[in-house]
């Protein structure tokens, strides 16, 4: 006991010296949380739309002045030459196209039927998705405005109407935000977590001081549990740091209760830090041990379901979620933090990060060898 | 000259023979790749749903086998209450419920009227609309099989072209990304990380007082990065044509030539951060928080600039990567011509230019 309060001592000093250390605990948080989520938003609005009309009827002005009318959509210029149109996709100065052909009045109001053409940028999927079903959902309101103008409705309806409602629980003004942040306060403990611990041991190797250490009479596990216990401290740090700023500048505080997810980031936390300590121990260097954290962290944190759900993922990937602590971390951020989840509901997530904890420190406790 | 070329054989052999690191500089590309053209999509499909079916009739029974025979749906559960319901929601188990009320076909027999409530999981909005209009779509549908088909007058048909992307593929957006990952990689991160290394052991100054003029050992540390990761472009841009088919359309010499330029700008940015960092942490800090965030989250090839705020717009000017993303879009998806990539390109050049003169002054300083 009386080994690990030193080692802790010099572990302790050795990080609060070190202003690299200190700066990204308090700089990470910030950063990502300022800034990510402002440009990870994936509500689309103000797609750049032109329009090419050669109706030029009062119809199709109207139908103009209705989408325009919308904050979606921003009207780059309302022009009768389709190639003047296809100039501004190639420039990037428009996302859509909509093409109004000639007649579009007469033939809506004599053969009951008009066409229109909607060109779209496709490259960005998600923008030219949704830009293209609002701007259906426009037109048809158009579209019923115009039957109602020719048309008397009956006011007792003989059709069969089957109602659908939505109500949208945990999250009611669906805002994008409320989505990202818990993910994002995630990423920001797992990054502080990994890189400081695959950093730290093998700085020693490659410093060569570990040798002074091996010569001692250390145990394996008090040498572990001594570069554990004060990034285990560090990354709880971050996060209440995380937290406290989504809550005064997100407004966002957890549903649930707060402490299930200290609890949780704390069994979480040994799992990535042992993660972390066994990267440690096999690389040689630092720029290795750099890289391998990297490329691990990237794949844990692209299949941890921060942006696309895990569910539409195909098999293989679905299959490697199972053992990717990032997922579990990212869906019981999620559950606690929205939805208000207890320690009950999370019990299944909780075990097996527990597990996860136990393999990978035990791991690298057994990979560290105090022979050279 | 011949000392040079020592300089980068002997810079060779110390990142050839680190197998590890040059196993993972070369399946970096092929897992990006896999993961982003396979594994992430903003397709919704069989999305895990309960319902609550307080009727249990046959229309209901009809509906909701209708939605259970759609990819997008699978039903997981069926629940009594509501109280069950919240539950379901707070295990996440369930992102979607449907809840019938009691006496469903009747009312809609005699009142010609009935509601189906969706209850969603909105933590994630965009998921939470899809999946609610997929809903909807399948209970009008059978709306319409009930009436038979009729045709409403004053129709207003639209009908959509894709430009460029016809099948819609995601995979289109995050190729130029991986680019850019991989090279602020190889060539800023490892690059910095390796110079800073030679200070930090205190062989710099060995190096310092040898003949070698410190310049020439920067570049010789430069040249193998810069190989590996004109390999690398290589390598991406094959996989992205064989593996995930998505179309070279312009000048693939241009398209090389403009991401080798491009690797060029990131070294100078890796050149940077060696000359202000003294320890590795402290480059592989800089590299994370100003190099990689910023790409990741200003440049455009995960989340549309123009959705962001205006202040965020003009910083993702001083990106670098977002006007390299605007270049491989221009020329490897709409197949454009130089005429049309200059400006970004000499953006670029300009970029270079200036880390470079920043960087060269700052490595003076240290010597003196």
């Amino acid at each position: 006991m009386r080994v690990l309060k030193i080692l802790l001592e010099k572990e302790f000093r050795q990080v609060l010296r070190n202003p690299a250390i200190l700066r990204i605990i308090f700089m990470m948080p910030a950063i990502q949380l300022l800034i990510m989520p402002l440009a990870a938003d994936y509500e689309v609005k103000n797609v750049k739309l032109c329009v090419v009309d050669f109706d030029r009827s009062a119809y199709s002005r109207e139908l103009v002045n209705k989408i325009t009318a919308t904050s979606y959509f921003q009207l780059v210029d309302y022009t009768d030459s389709y190639n003047k149109a296809l100039t501004y996709v190639e420039n990037d100065q428009a996302d859509l196209v909509l093409q109004i052909p000639a007649k579009f009045e007469r033939q809506l109001i004599k053969e009951d039927k008009a066409t229109l053409f909607m060109a779209l940028n496709a490259i960005n999927g998600v923008k030219a998705n949704l830009g293209s079903a609002y701007l259906r959902t426009i037109i048809g309101d158009y579209n019923r405005e115009v039957r109602t103008e020719w048309l008397q409705i009956p006011r007792f309806n003989p059709q069969p109407v089957i109602e659908v409602a939505a109500i949208n629980w945990f999250n009611p003004y669906m805002n994008y935000r409320i989505f990202m942040v818990p993910g994002i306060l995630v990423i920001l403990v797992t990054m502080v977590g990994a890189f400081l611990s695959a950093l730290n041991i093998v700085k020693e190797k490659e410093v060569g001081t570990i040798e002074q250490i091996n010569v001692t009479p250390i145990k394996k596990y008090q040498f572990i549990l001594g570069k554990l216990i004060p990034f285990w401290v560090l990354g709880l740090l971050t996060l209440t740091i995380g937290l406290a700023i989504s809550y005064l500048v997100y407004d966002i505080a957890p549903v649930g209760n707060i402490f299930t997810i200290y609890f949780f980031a704390g069994v979480y936390l040994l799992a990535v830090l042992g993660l972390g300590l066994l990267v440690s121990t096999v690389s040689a260097t630092q720029q290795q041990a750099m890289l391998l954290s990297f490329f691990m962290m990237t794949i844990f944190i692209l299949l941890g379901g921060l942006y696309t759900s895990i569910e539409s993922m195909p098999e293989w990937a679905q299959a490697f979620t199972k053992v990717n602590p990032v997922a579990y971390f990212i869906d019981v951020m999620r559950m606690v933090m929205l939805k208000g989840s207890t320690l009950w509901d999370i019990r299944f997530h909780l075990l097996t990060i527990f597990v996860f904890g136990i393999v990978l420190n035990s791991l690298a406790v057994w990979n560290y060898k105090k022979r050279s | 000259m011949k000392q040079f070329i020592i300089f980068i054989r002997k810079e060779f052999f110390h990142l050839w023979r680190d197998k590890k690191t040059v196993f993972i500089l070369f399946g970096m590309p092929l897992v990006l790749i896999l993961i982003f053209g396979f594994a992430l999509t903003n397709e919704v499909k069989n999305t895990r749903i309960a319902i609550l079916d307080n009727s249990k009739d046959e229309t209901t029974g009809t509906i909701i086998r209708q939605i259970n025979a759609s990819r997008y749906f699978d039903i997981v559960r069926n629940i009594k209450s509501d109280r069950e319901l919240e539950g379901a929601f707070r295990e996440g188990k369930i992102k979607m419920a449907v809840v019938f009320p009691m006496q469903f076909q009747y009312s809609l027999l005699h009142t010609n009227k009935a509601a189906v409530q969706l209850v969603m999981d909105a933590t994630d909005p965009n998921v939470a609309n899809i999946l609610a209009n997929y809903t909807t779509a399948i209970i009008v549908d059978y709306q319409s099989s009930m009436k038979g088909h009729q045709n409403l007058p004053y129709t207003i048909n639209t009908e959509l072209r894709m430009l460029y992307n016809p099948q819609m593929k995601g995979s289109y957006n995050f190729v130029p990304g991986v680019m850019a990952i991989v090279l602020m990689l190889v060539c800023a991160m490892m690059t910095s990380i390796s110079i800073v290394r030679e200070k930090e052991m205190g062989t710099m100054e060995v190096i310092l007082v040898s003949p070698i003029v410190p310049v020439r050992l920067v570049i010789a540390k430069m040249v193998p990065y810069f190989l590996l990761s004109a390999v690398n472009i290589v390598s991406i841009l094959m996989l992205s044509f064989y593996v995930l088919e998505v179309p070279i359309q312009g000048n693939l010499a241009l398209l090389v030539a403009e991401c080798l330029f491009f690797a060029i700008t990131v070294l100078a940015l890796g050149l940077l951060i060696s000359s202000v960092a003294d320890s590795q942490q402290t480059a592989m800090l800089i590299s994370i928080m100003g190099l990689f965030l910023p790409t990741i989250m200003l440049s455009g090839f995960f989340f549309p600039v123009e959705n962001m705020p205006v202040p965020l717009q003009i910083l993702s000017n001083l990106v670098p990567a977002k006007w390299f993303y605007y270049i491989v879009e221009d020329i490897m998806i709409k197949g454009l011509g130089v005429a049309y990539v200059w400006k970004e390109t000499l953006i670029l050049a300009g970029m270079t230019f200036f880390f470079m003169v920043i960087s060269i002054r700052k490595f003076k300083t240290r010597l003196e």
